[in-house]
């Protein structure tokens, strides 16, 4: 017998620490240090700054994008409030179909919602346009995706999962006692809804509000197909115009900075709210809960949900799927323009398409996977005390949350992109930036996981004569098999469909899926395109069966997701 | 020579001692139970004995060579002990069999060996025939056994108990509580058993330590801590009592010490009130008030014996009863 505090799970412990520092630590440091780099010159200066914002069209593509965060934040709570409070505090008809119709929204791509609204409503050629002709006999449709509103709905519809989720969340712990509450001294069901339901979930709609704007002024794919042909400029197109040729990543890191400030600051002003002590119910149990009766206004509110799903689900899959079976897309609905040439051409005929899907898959198997093992390994770090600081590799997990993709992607570029790594258009550089990207998610969860194992489980192992690697081998990672899928699925998903980062990082080895579609989408090959888009979903769906069969139905639409 | 020593240990959180100075021998195949309120110290002082902790001050040895000292712990896994935990802590990603055949495997027992080790702790346990269901299809009461059996299949040289039956129902409490006796007479385990419960400690125990605000109070057979407790935290922790002031000293008089009848005893006689009264099936309880005094005693007597609120009726109280207390 030896007497000593250490043992050999000391050095997995210590790899884990250096991964986290080479994933989150060090870009970060990169692109701080990178900013203040001279292009060229290598020395410390302040230059990159006054070219970054010495233009007055580079200071207008920063308002932009706060104007269209705020716009898109707004319009996303006006659909997602409504269908939330429908689907889970009232007697609305079809809250399945509500629930499944805001699924598929949360898992369509940005870039493919963007697709479909360039065919919805492009001027002139746009199907909504070619429809309001025909019944109306005018000369042209009143609807114009390439412009600021047409931005701001496209953006709003595949965002505003994100304040559904926050908004169920808070509105089923809001008991129905408290509603009864109201009732009894003579509120009725308007009232009430107003006076107490809505102020009790208030913070955690102001929460997905915070959320859905920070995720609109991240986003790359949809400005840079919508704005971009309609003249203006945000932030994240103006960064890629940066990394144009030539790559001027010192001025892209210093344009940046003002982006990662924003959302450090709106993260952090989130946390507060969502943490408020004052709302009790947000935070204990919520007793029984009974849905409100609405009378004939239910049908008022399914139709509004109908609404929404019609314009985020059932018009854009109902003319990607036309695009993507027809000859020409504006040739419409005929059996004479049906064909499966599209498909046939992007598996079999295209150089990279179908190469790109498997990329995606590949990169994002590993990152998830790489992922579930650090966040497994930090979560579990930190719920047993095993380190001095542990706290702070929690965080480090945590913390690429308020780095938007295309900012990570600096980050990275230039950390890993010179000498001595040159990572730059490899595979490991894209694997390893879905890996930082995705790794908060991946972290809450095995977190959340590891805290539901009673720590006894291990003890017991270890009082028999096992030590620690085999309390985690036989007990910890069976026991948490099912989460631990879940928190790989969470992780797998968005990552099969990045598109901010990958378009920083690919090489012309490592294009993904998501870039291929991008740049369909630049020369037009709408058919093409739409079939690639089609296929990514299909191949999605196994794995969201997967998921729900593992881990419950609503696992995508959890709170612990985002 | 004793099987396990506790010499001046301690655990201390900053200025917070949970565990101070305590010092405490067991001989080969004692069981001793650590009893005390929560908050006591005794679970701290278990999980040190279990190696989970170290110690701020003083060592634990087993059989002679030190295991815990504020310079190093020799980790659990070494130290040739088995626990069974408040939860039971049955892993439920396994099934019975090999729930209780886990530390046989680690510590490089044959197959065929741990099978028919396996097959007999579980004759002993009373569970036969379930060694291939899962945690989840067993009650409470079967978890408790597997527990027993997974501890003692090992034959360990310490058996640790957090709390065992906190987690049971009343009946089955009660059955278990000489079912883990029996055990202990069957297999002479040196065991230390953490409880609060001071039924549970006297079922059990052949001496029980108990604890309060991380000290020791008094460690002695379970008979005499309730005939002669030291101090007033023992007298009143153990059993119920009444405390008397007499001549600046504090004495501990049990209610069923006291004898109560209409008639004057022969011998120590004291006239009283009934001021107030409780029937429990059991005994009567009973409040009555010595006259000329004003706090009231505790009197327990048979459930036969009855007598009216506000009657008069007389005392008698045995000075040999009387135990001067701290």
């Amino acid at each position: 017998m030896r007497l000593g505090r250490w043992d050999s799970t000391w050095l997995l412990w210590l790899l884990i620490v250096a991964v986290l520092l080479f994933l989150v630590v060090s870009p970060f440091i990169y692109l701080v240090a990178t900013s203040f780099t001279g292009e060229g010159t290598g020395g410390f200066t302040f230059e990159n700054y006054a070219k970054a914002y010495g233009r007055d069209r580079y200071v207008q593509a920063l308002v932009n994008s706060l104007e269209l965060g705020t716009a898109a934040a707004l319009l996303a709570g006006a659909f997602a409030i409504p269908l939330a409070w429908g689907v889970s505090r009232t007697d609305m008809p079809g809250r399945g179909l509500v629930r499944l119709l805001v699924l598929a929204t949360f898992i369509t791509p940005p870039y493919t919602g963007a697709v479909a609204w360039i065919l919805l409503a492009g001027p002139n050629a746009g199907w909504l346009n070619k429809i309001f002709v025909a019944l109306t006999g005018a000369d042209a449709g009143p609807f114009n995706i390439y412009s600021f509103p047409g931005l701001v709905t496209v953006i709003a519809l595949y965002s505003f999962p994100y304040i559904f989720i926050f908004t169920t969340a808070a509105l089923e712990l809001v008991s129905s006692e408290m509603e009864d509450a109201a009732n009894i001294l003579g509120a009725g069901t308007w009232t009430t809804m107003r006076r107490v339901t809505l102020p009790l979930a208030l913070p955690a709609i102001l929460g997905g509000l915070i959320i859905c704007f920070l995720e609109a002024i991240a986003l790359f794919a949809s400005p840079a197909m919508i704005a971009i042909p309609a003249r203006f400029n945000v932030v994240t197109t103006q960064l890629f115009q940066f990394f144009g040729n030539p790559v001027r990543v010192e001025v892209a890191a210093a344009y940046a900075m003002p982006l990662l400030g924003v959302t450090i600051l709106l993260v952090l002003v989130q946390r507060l709210i969502t943490r408020r002590k004052g709302f009790v119910s947000l935070t204990g149990k919520g007793g029984e809960r009974r849905p409100i009766a609405l009378g004939r206004w239910r049908w008022v509110i399914f139709g509004y949900a109908m609404l929404v799903g019609a314009m985020s689900v059932f018009l854009p899959y109902l003319f990607l799927l036309q695009a993507a079976f027809s000859k020409a897309w504006g040739r419409g609905f005929s059996l004479d323009n049906l064909s499966f040439k599209n498909f046939h051409f992007i598996l079999f005929e295209h150089a990279t398409a179908a190469l790109s899907v498997w990329h995606s898959f590949l990169y994002s198997g590993v990152s998830a996977t790489l992922g579930a093992i650090v966040t497994l390994g930090v979560a579990y770090i930190v719920a047993r005390r095993l380190m001095p600081f542990a706290e702070v590799l929690g965080f480090l997990c945590v913390a690429p949350f308020v780095i938007p993709g295309v900012v990570l992607a600096i980050g990275f570029y230039a950390a890993y992109a010179p000498p001595p790594l040159s990572l730059y258009g490899t595979a490991m550089i894209m694997i390893l930036a879905f890996t930082t990207r995705f790794l908060p998610i991946g972290y809450v969860n095995a977190s959340s996981a590891i805290r539901s194992l009673n720590p006894e489980m291990e003890e017991a192992v270890r009082v028999l004569g096992g030590n620690r690697l085999t309390a985690l081998r036989r007990v910890v990672a069976p026991l948490l098999k099912r989460s631990l899928l879940g928190a790989w699925l969470l992780m797998f998903i968005p990552a099969s469909r990045e598109l901010s980062t990958a378009i920083f990082l690919y090489g012309p080895n490592t294009k993904v899926v998501s870039v291929m579609i991008f740049d369909m989408s630049e020369e037009g090959n709408f058919e093409y395109l739409s079939a690639l888009a089609l296929l990514l979903q299909v191949l999605t769906l196994p794995l969201l069966y997967i998921g729900q069969r593992a881990i419950g139905r609503d696992f995508m639409l959890r709170r612990t997701a985002t | 020579m004793s099987k396990l020593v506790l010499k001046n240990i301690g655990k201390s959180y900053g200025a917070f001692d949970a565990v101070k100075d305590f010092s405490l021998e067991l001989q080969k195949g004692e069981f001793v139970s650590l009893l005390g309120p929560s908050g006591c110290g005794k679970t701290t002082t278990l999980r040190m004995i279990a190696g989970f902790m170290p110690p701020t001050a003083g060592t634990i040895e087993l059989d002679g060579q030190v295991i815990s000292s504020p310079e190093g712990v020799v980790p659990p896994e070494n130290r040739r002990m088995s626990m069974i935990f408040q939860s039971y802590a049955i892993w439920p990603n396994m099934t019975v069999g090999q729930n209780v055949g886990f530390g046989l495997e680690v510590r490089k027992v044959s197959r065929a060996e741990t099978e028919r080790r396996v097959d007999k702790i579980l004759e002993v346990v009373q569970m036969r025939g379930l060694k291939d269901r899962y945690p989840s299809e067993l009650s409470g009461g079967q978890q408790q056994r597997v527990a027993l059996a997974r501890a003692i299949v090992v034959e360990p040289e310490i058996l640790l108990l957090d709390e065992p039956l906190s987690n049971l129902d009343a009946n089955l409490r009660e059955e278990m509580r000489f079912e883990i006796r029996r055990l202990h007479d069957e297999f002479k385990i040196t065991t230390v058993y953490v409880t609060h419960d001071q039924s549970e400690a006297m079922v059990t125990s052949d001496r029980i330590v108990v604890m309060n605000k991380g000290r020791m109070e008094q460690v002695d057979a379970p008979h005499v801590l309730y005939g002669k407790p030291r101090s007033r935290f023992v007298a009143g922790f153990i059993g119920r009592t009444n405390f008397v002031e007499r001549e600046g000293a504090t004495y501990s008089l049990r209610p069923q010490a006291i004898g109560l009848s209409t008639a004057k005893p022969a011998m120590h006689g004291v006239e009283a009130d009934v001021v107030d009264r409780a029937y429990l099936g059991e005994y009567w309880d009973y409040q009555v008030k010595p006259l000329g005094e004003t706090k009231p005693l505790r009197v327990s007597t048979a459930p036969t014996t009855i007598f009216e609120l506000g009657q008069r009726v007389w005392l008698e109280i045995d000075p040999a009863a009387m135990v001067r207390v701290e």
